[in-house]
């Protein structure tokens, strides 16, 4: 589904945020990136959809290299969901989530009716969440537009940048519970950025570290827990302190 | 006060300078608002032309204005007596209330929601019609009131160089020696201006998003 082929990225000012980074992630799996601040994961997801293009090696995405993508169609082809969610606020929830359907030119009713659609996935009352603007909805409501959003054109592949990262851990523990039930309905490839150890357990069918822009490891999350390599350890340790969250 | 009866007493000719007043700043303010807000949001995209738009803008904003219209008068096309020159001159002082507020607009919108609106596929154009412009719509506004209120003011001077307007009755009251005409010209200015202010305000509030 996705394949990097020993990419790098680097600032201009030369500054090395991810070096030479094989990976894969496979159809229908949730990869989780994980890693601390810094350490190059937002980076991996942005070069995926092509908001970044590598310094070095290539990207692949469904078997072709990102930049012989139409970076319009690449992105549409993919949900996007970010921590401060991004929702437009000059629009209606229903705006919002028809957003992708409309700039592909859907017919004015079939984009109502998947947004409304996606609303319900996403356990908000359409009659009464779909004409709100984005200030009048809590945290958690608005992460959960942002989720119906990215679903609503069908995207085979989603990204998701810490989406559960901004909210109290009551509404987190909430949301995981749906991802995961949600993830059993739709069938979609995942992947999936956090810092949280428990999260990543929760939610990976893999787990990728990385640390300084480096790949440490990809592990099946049982594995992870007993995996030798010392930042893996610190990441256990820091779940176990009862901090990582 | 004696003003209030020059006005009712000269009534016809207070309303014909009223209307000569608002058709130059009118005119100028079209102008300025459309070369002003696309110059704005050209600058939001080309970093090396931003300080050479903005310096220019601000060189013209530091002209005096008085010489700034007598500086006009020379120049062909554009320049000579009347309210050609006028014109022109309000225009450009106009500028850069407009252009400032139009790239302080469009740079201030959340940059997340810009990323997303990429992410999600929307092309440049998309993003600057559906996103950038309406998210920064009360800023760019704000600029245009401005720049209107200012135009009002300055538009009084538009008389030296033989425009019209209500700056008329302010040069002929300075040379009277007489508070009574300059106040007939002043006060109605002023009306003017606070009008202009209160109602292109209240459209600004309209158009803020939340």
């Amino acid at each position: 589904m996705i394949e990097f082929r020993s990419v790098s990225y680097r600032l201009n000012g030369g500054r090395v945020l991810l070096a030479d980074l094989n990976l894969q992630v496979r159809l229908g799996e949730t990869l989780i990136l994980l890693g601390r601040s810094g350490s190059g994961k937002t980076t991996t997801l942005k070069l995926i959809n092509r908001l970044l293009e590598p310094s070095e090696g290539e990207v692949l995405v469904e078997g072709r290299a990102t930049t012989a993508w139409d970076p319009i169609r690449l992105r549409r082809r993919i949900g996007y969901v970010i921590q401060e969610v991004g929702l437009f606020p000059h629009f209606t929830v229903e705006r919002n989530v028809g957003l992708v359907p409309a700039l592909e030119g859907w017919p004015l009713e079939r984009i109502r009716a998947r947004a409304r659609e996606m609303l319900r996935l996403v356990d908000l009352d359409p009659e009464q969440f779909a004409s709100r603007r984005p200030h009048e909805l809590s945290g958690g409501q608005r992460q959960r537009v942002g989720v119906a959003r990215a679903l609503a054109a069908d995207p085979p592949l989603l990204l998701m940048d810490e989406p559960f990262g901004a909210l109290d851990p009551v509404t987190r523990a909430e949301m995981q519970r749906q991802f995961i039930q949600l993830r059993e309905q739709l069938n979609k490839t995942i992947v999936f950025v956090t810092h949280d150890v428990r999260e990543a357990l929760l939610l990976g069918t893999r787990i990728a570290l990385l640390s300084d822009g480096r790949l440490v490891g990809v592990y099946p999350p049982r594995e992870f827990l007993s995996a030798p390599e010392p930042e893996v350890k610190t990441f256990v340790a820091s779940m176990r302190d009862g901090g990582g969250a | 006060m004696s003003v209030f009866g020059f006005l009712v007493r000269n009534r016809g000719e207070v309303l014909q300078l009223t209307a000569e007043h608002l058709e130059l700043v009118a005119i100028a303010m079209v102008l300025a608002t459309l070369i002003g807000i696309p110059l704005g949001i050209v600058v939001t995209r080309k970093a090396a032309l931003r300080r050479w738009v903005m310096g220019a803008a601000n060189i013209i904003q530091t002209v005096p204005s008085l010489a700034l219209f007598g500086f006009l008068i020379p120049v062909p096309l554009i320049g000579g007596i009347g309210s050609r020159s006028a014109i022109v001159a309000l225009t450009l002082y106009a500028l850069l209330p407009i252009l400032r507020n139009t790239y302080t607009g469009i740079m201030n919108v959340d940059r997340a929601v810009i990323e997303v609106a990429r992410g999600m596929g929307m092309t440049n154009r998309q993003i600057l019609w559906q996103v950038e412009i309406p998210l920064s719509l009360a800023v760019i506004l704000a600029g245009v009131r401005v720049a209107t209120v200012i135009s009002i003011g300055v538009a009084t001077i538009a008389a030296a160089i033989g425009a019209g307007g209500l700056g008329t009755y302010i040069f002929r009251g300075v040379a009277m020696v007489d508070n009574e005409v300059i106040l007939a010209g002043a006060i109605p200015a002023a009306v003017l201006a606070v009008l202009a202010d209160v109602s292109l305000g209240w459209a600004e509030r309209r158009l803020a998003v939340r």
